[in-house]
């Protein structure tokens, strides 16, 4: 874990400071200079950032449902433990990604919201998170509480692939790979947009974003571990 | 077959007790009509266009819904005959007969605030029948399948009424969105052809939500 | 039919209600539940009778050396409990009718349900609705649907709870028409307790 932790700081820091500090150019000569993309120029920066909270986003929505399918096959609390963990950082990096998308649309489509697919999606996604956290508070047996919101996980899971791949097919937006997008899937999947210095450091972010949320993940999961030794302690002193 | 009917002994119990109640169609019919009343004062007069005429369709649809749709389980939960209901009867057979009340239950609803609308926005005329029916079919089946599952998990829940439509809305959003685009074409007079992409998705969204709620209701319904 | 229950542990929110019961019932023989109030009777009668999972261990039904699935267990249990209530917006009549189609598909032959309802003193009232019925009429109508297909199991939470001194002869002409079954019977009524061939103390549940 301790690799983890600090990769994940290693990782990140190395990010920020390269993201932030090469310089774009049109015709980059050397590792050093990332090239400009057409229409996102210096604000392509932002791609190191926000792809990879959504991405983390979405991972953490998945763990979150495979534990809860766990505890409803096994009913052993722990897995609802490592589901709603999960859930928690999902929340977080959920905010994350649409504050960096949010500010991102401004500079580049005009204005902070405008209900592409894409931010409709993480719109829904926010919506579910806040709904299943809802849904726990409600509960007071911790049985019940585990098994329900587990369903609920997983009945809302059922409806991410409609948003994923059928929204944005039926409905125009910004984001690239949307209907009718001149300029294919977008720079992360079109070869020759990105080049590879920039395709590098992006992969790097990913990797570090992945470690940071397995980190974070260890790290609450200890808490609540030792909160719960608390709770027992309590209970029988 | 022996499944079959039980399923529909389920089903007939809830008829009847409907019947004799009143308790859901009732309030249903009385938010319909207080829903559209609103939305007429809001106009003042005026005449929207397809889109919004569509859209408040659903709105009135979707929040009519989730004032009657989760009494099926809620009842069964406040008056202690859940338990009944589950020792006399296995988890599918439950699930399914709840479900088949629900999907009348929104049919009639529908209907009703079909014919409300008629008869309240004169801009509201359905210019591809074939469109509007099988719209109104599928999002009945998609809209009673979600809300029967989250009806369910919310009777176990033990908070009734507020979380209802928290829940429920981000699940039966991308329903909505299709249902409304697909009323929208069907108000705007479009060839039957140019809803069949909606109708894949409708249908899709039927058989993902009830297989889904299926296998997942016995976690629900078994304390 | 024998019924096999190991090492059966319950918690909730992290509250041991009872751990580690374990006994084994045959035909024939009855078992008495006892224990104080919040001990975990009913949480066992319940898991008894299929309708709580066990935290550990578990509950088997054996016919002739088969272990029963599901459906047999649902198709040969009666239960009466608090927990289990009737519909009260139907009559006596017509809770037997819409039961019986829910657990078997076949509508409750008229003659079984006359005899059962006359039994248990309900006969006049059989087409009022439930809701008018007194606490003890309610108890009494929970026997009928219980005992109604004859089950080859019965489980007893408060056998005689809001029973009046009929109501407790009519359950006392069912411990002795229960030769041929399993009783159990979850009580703090000594004198029905001592009925029981087997006896079965849960705990403080504080643990």
């Amino acid at each position: 874990m301790t690799i983890v932790k600090y990769g994940s700081i290693v990782l990140i820091t190395l990010v920020i400071l390269a993201g932030l500090g090469i310089p774009l150019s049109p015709a980059p000569q050397s590792w050093l200079e990332f090239p400009v993309i057409p229409g996102l120029e210096d604000k392509a920066r932002n791609i190191f950032f926000h792809v990879p909270t959504a991405w983390t986003t979405v991972l953490a929505f998945i763990v979150s449902m495979v534990f809860g399918f766990r505890y409803l096959r096994t009913r052993n609390l722990e897995y609802d433990l490592k589901s709603v963990t999960s859930a928690g950082l999902g929340l977080l990096f959920c905010l994350l990604a649409t504050v960096t998308g949010a500010v991102w649309a401004k500079f580049n489509w005009g204005s902070f919201w405008n209900w592409d697919p894409r931010q409709t999606s993480i719109f829904i996604l926010l919506l579910i998170y806040g709904a299943y956290f809802a849904l726990r508070s409600a509960i007071e047996v911790s049985e019940k509480r585990a098994s329900l919101s587990a369903v609920y996980a997983i009945v809302a899971g059922l409806t991410v692939p409609f948003f994923i791949f059928i929204m944005p097919r039926m409905m125009s937006g910004l984001h690239p790979g949307a209907q009718g997008d001149s300029s294919g899937s977008g720079p992360l999947f079109e070869s020759g947009m990105m080049a590879g210095n920039m395709r590098v450091l992006f992969y790097t972010s990913l990797l570090g974003f992945n470690l940071l949320y397995v980190w974070l993940m260890d790290l609450r999961l200890r808490v609540a571990r030792i909160d719960s030794q608390i709770m027992d302690q309590g209970t029988e002193g | 077959m022996n499944v079959l009917a039980r399923t529909s002994a389920v089903l007939v119990k809830d008829l009847l007790s409907e019947i004799r109640t009143r308790y859901a169609l009732n309030a249903l019919l009385m938010f319909i009509i207080t829903a559209v009343a609103i939305i007429l004062f809001a106009l003042r007069g005026d005449t929207p266009g397809t889109v919004v005429l569509a859209g408040m369709f659903w709105v009135v649809v979707f929040f009519t819904g989730m004032s009657g749709l989760s009494r099926i389980f809620v009842s069964e939960e406040e008056r202690g005959t859940a338990l009944t209901l589950q020792l006399l009867a296995p988890p599918g057979v439950v699930y399914f007969g709840k479900l088949a009340f629900n999907v009348l239950l929104t049919l009639v609803l529908v209907a009703g605030v079909t014919a409300v609308y008629l008869v309240a926005f004169p801009g509201f005329i359905i210019q591809t029948p074939s469109i509007f029916f099988v719209t109104l079919l599928l999002g009945s089946l998609g809209l009673a399948s979600a809300a029967t599952i989250i009806a369910a998990i919310v009777a176990k829940a033990g908070s009734r009424g507020t979380l209802y439509p928290v829940l429920s809305f981000p699940v039966v959003v991308v329903l909505l969105m299709t249902v409304m685009n697909a009323t929208v074409k069907s108000l705007d007079g479009e060839e039957f052809s140019a809803a069949i992409v909606d109708f894949v998705v409708l249908i899709s969204y039927v058989m993902v939500m009830t297989a889904g709620s299926f296998l997942l209701f016995e976690f629900v319904w078994k304390d | 039919m024998i019924l096999t229950a190991e090492n059966i542990s319950k918690t909730f929110n992290r509250r041991t209600v009872f751990r580690e019961i374990g006994f084994t019932v045959a035909a024939g023989q009855s078992i008495a539940v006892t224990g104080r109030n919040g001990a975990g009777k009913s949480t066992l009668l319940k898991i008894l009778a299929g309708l709580l999972t066990p935290t550990r261990g578990s509950v088997r039904y054996d016919v002739d050396g088969s272990v029963c699935g599901p459906e047999e267990i649902r198709a040969s249990l009666g239960f009466v409990s608090p927990y289990l209530q009737l519909y009260d917006e139907f009559s006596a009549l017509e809770n037997l009718r819409l039961l019986s189609r829910m657990r078997s598909a076949t509508v409750a032959a008229d003659d079984r349900c006359r005899e059962m309802l006359t039994r248990f003193g309900l006969w006049e009232r059989r087409d009022d609705q439930v809701r008018t019925y007194s606490s003890g009429m309610k108890q009494r109508l929970k026997y009928v649907v219980a005992l109604l297909d004859d089950p080859q199991v019965l489980l007893l939470d408060e056998p005689s709870a809001n029973l009046d001194a009929d109501g407790i002869a009519a359950v006392s002409h069912v411990y002795e028409s229960s030769q041929r079954r399993i009783l159990v019977v979850a009580t703090n009524d000594r004198s029905e307790a001592e009925r029981c061939e087997l006896k079965v103390h849960l705990g403080t549940g504080a643990s």
